[in-house]
């Protein structure tokens, strides 16, 4: 009985005074509308196309993201232009199905697909949460600024022949014998 | 018409506050517990949120009332009125001043301690004609709850009773104001009335019959709109009653300097137990019901007829 008591005063009557001391401990909450919060760099939001440093579209329209997407939110065409590069015909990404996972970002090869801090893409029509190439294509680099997926890698394109890429040695004639 | 005991006019400016007291006690509430969860809570809807209850409001009246086709039509509409009825018939026995009460009842504290019987019914009534079975799981516990508090409820007030020699709560306050207030004498019974005044308005932590997380709201999980809303400001004027209540039994109801008049200090000392009821819901975890009813038949009413006896004792000792 006096044990009871005792541990009625001491737990249930200290568990309100620690509730109630958090009157004059200031609030967490941030008042978004007025007040944006900071938005951590490698916040996954709102998809974007980057544009390699020359100003050329970095899709190649390989599908690695299209194929990661697990909600399968992402299509594309690819085509091909004079010059050998691949690009995307089309490229069309559902935001109402997307679920801001970011493993499109990751499979992509060229740095092209990125997750930006952007949150705030509410839409009164359901249409108009489907963006299209122009909507997503950005005119910088994005996160990574000094990357160039076709001057890294060895296929040929107009005014890069083979063995031109940075630190591609020149194709070596295999059926050759000459030193 | 005269601002008297028993007006027209008292009568009905008694009803208008306390029901417009209990539905502002919605954002009180939420205000409060998000200060104590270091939140803001609603603030947007006026002047510090002071109309989200209109909006509340708008919205519990302009939704669709319905009532579930396999309910038990008549005590489904039935239950959500006697909760209502009877808590707003308690309030006519309290004294808020002097010269402000609706009724001054020589039976005043049994009548209360009768209402807030008969409203068992309600959340009972609500289980049973729901056909749900959270709702009947609600309904269960708030029986097993009903028989638990009720006993020591009674006799934790009866030491005030005696102390003051009437039922009449309007002269238990002013024998308060002969005797200083009966929080000293009667301090156990306080701490007793208090532990039953909660469970008595299902609050936390004895809001056993509409425990959200265990039975999804128990009693009133079929309820919606209005109906619902009748509950929901029911527990609310029960909250509002047993603060009053506390007040006028142990805290000398309106008495207090005389610089502000008595309906002032009646309300201060109601919101302090308002809060405390709330403070209570923000901190302590909810029992289990048989515990609640162990604590209540093995501890609580033994205190309570020890604290009648010595108080009995005490008073034909000196008299």
């Amino acid at each position: 009985m006096l044990t009871l008591i005792k541990d009625t005063l001491t737990s249930q009557v200290v568990t309100l005074w620690r509730v109630f001391s958090h009157l004059w401990v200031k609030a967490d909450t941030v008042e978004y509308p007025d007040e944006m919060p900071y938005m951590f760099p490698r916040w996954r939001g709102r998809i974007i196309l980057s544009r390699d440093p020359d100003g050329e579209e970095r899709c190649v329209a390989c599908n690695l993201c299209a194929v990661a997407c697990p909600v399968d939110c992402i299509a594309l065409q690819k085509t091909e232009d004079d010059e050998g590069r691949w690009y995307p015909e089309f490229f069309r990404i559902n935001f109402s199905r997307c679920i801001m996972c970011g493993f499109c970002e990751e499979a992509c090869p060229t740095n092209a697909i990125q997750l930006t801090p952007d949150f705030e893409m509410a839409e009164y029509e359901r249409q108009d949460m489907v963006w299209e190439k122009e909507d997503l294509l950005i005119d910088g680099t994005g996160k990574y600024h000094d990357y160039n997926f076709y001057r890294v890698a060895g296929k040929k394109i107009g005014g890069k022949d083979k063995g031109e890429a940075r630190n591609e040695a020149v194709p070596v004639n295999v059926r050759s014998l000459l030193p | 018409m005269t601002f008297e005991v028993g007006s027209g006019l008292s009568i009905g400016v008694i009803l208008a506050t306390v029901i417009v007291v209990a539905a502002m006690l919605i954002w009180v509430e939420r205000r409060l517990l998000s200060f104590w969860q270091e939140r803001l809570g609603p603030n947007r809807v006026g002047p510090f949120g002071l109309l989200q209850v209109v909006a509340d409001m708008i919205k519990i009246f302009t939704k669709e009332d319905w009532v579930p086709p396999f309910a038990d039509k008549f005590s489904f509409v039935l239950a959500p009125a006697i909760i209502m009825t009877v808590i707003l018939l308690s309030f006519s026995v309290i004294p808020f001043a002097p010269g402000v009460g609706v009724v001054d009842s020589n039976i005043g504290v049994l009548f209360v301690l009768a209402m807030a019987s008969l409203g068992a019914y309600s959340v009972m009534l609500a289980g049973l004609s729901s056909d749900n079975k959270y709702a009947l799981l609600g309904s269960l516990r708030a029986a097993a709850q009903m028989i638990s508090y009720e006993v020591f409820m009674g006799i934790s007030i009866l030491g005030v009773v005696a102390l003051s020699g009437s039922f009449n709560l309007r002269e238990i306050v002013l024998a308060q104001e002969e005797n200083g207030w009966y929080i000293f004498p009667q301090f156990i019974g306080f701490v007793i009335f208090l532990i039953a005044g909660v469970a008595e308005s299902h609050r936390l932590p004895f809001d056993i019959p509409e425990a959200e997380q265990e039975i999804c709201a128990g009693y009133h999980t079929e309820y919606s709109g209005m109906k619902f809303g009748m509950f929901f400001v029911g527990e609310y004027l029960g909250l509002v009653l047993i603060s009053s209540l506390i007040t006028v039994l142990f805290f000398g109801g309106w008495l207090g300097p005389s610089f502000l008049p008595g309906i002032f200090w009646f309300a201060l000392k109601s919101f302090v137990f308002i809060a405390f009821f709330i403070l209570l819901r923000a901190a302590i975890p909810r029992p289990r019901y048989d515990q609640l009813m162990t604590y209540g038949w093995l501890f609580l009413l033994p205190v309570s007829l020890l604290n009648l006896l010595i108080t009995g004792v005490i008073i034909l000792s000196t008299s």
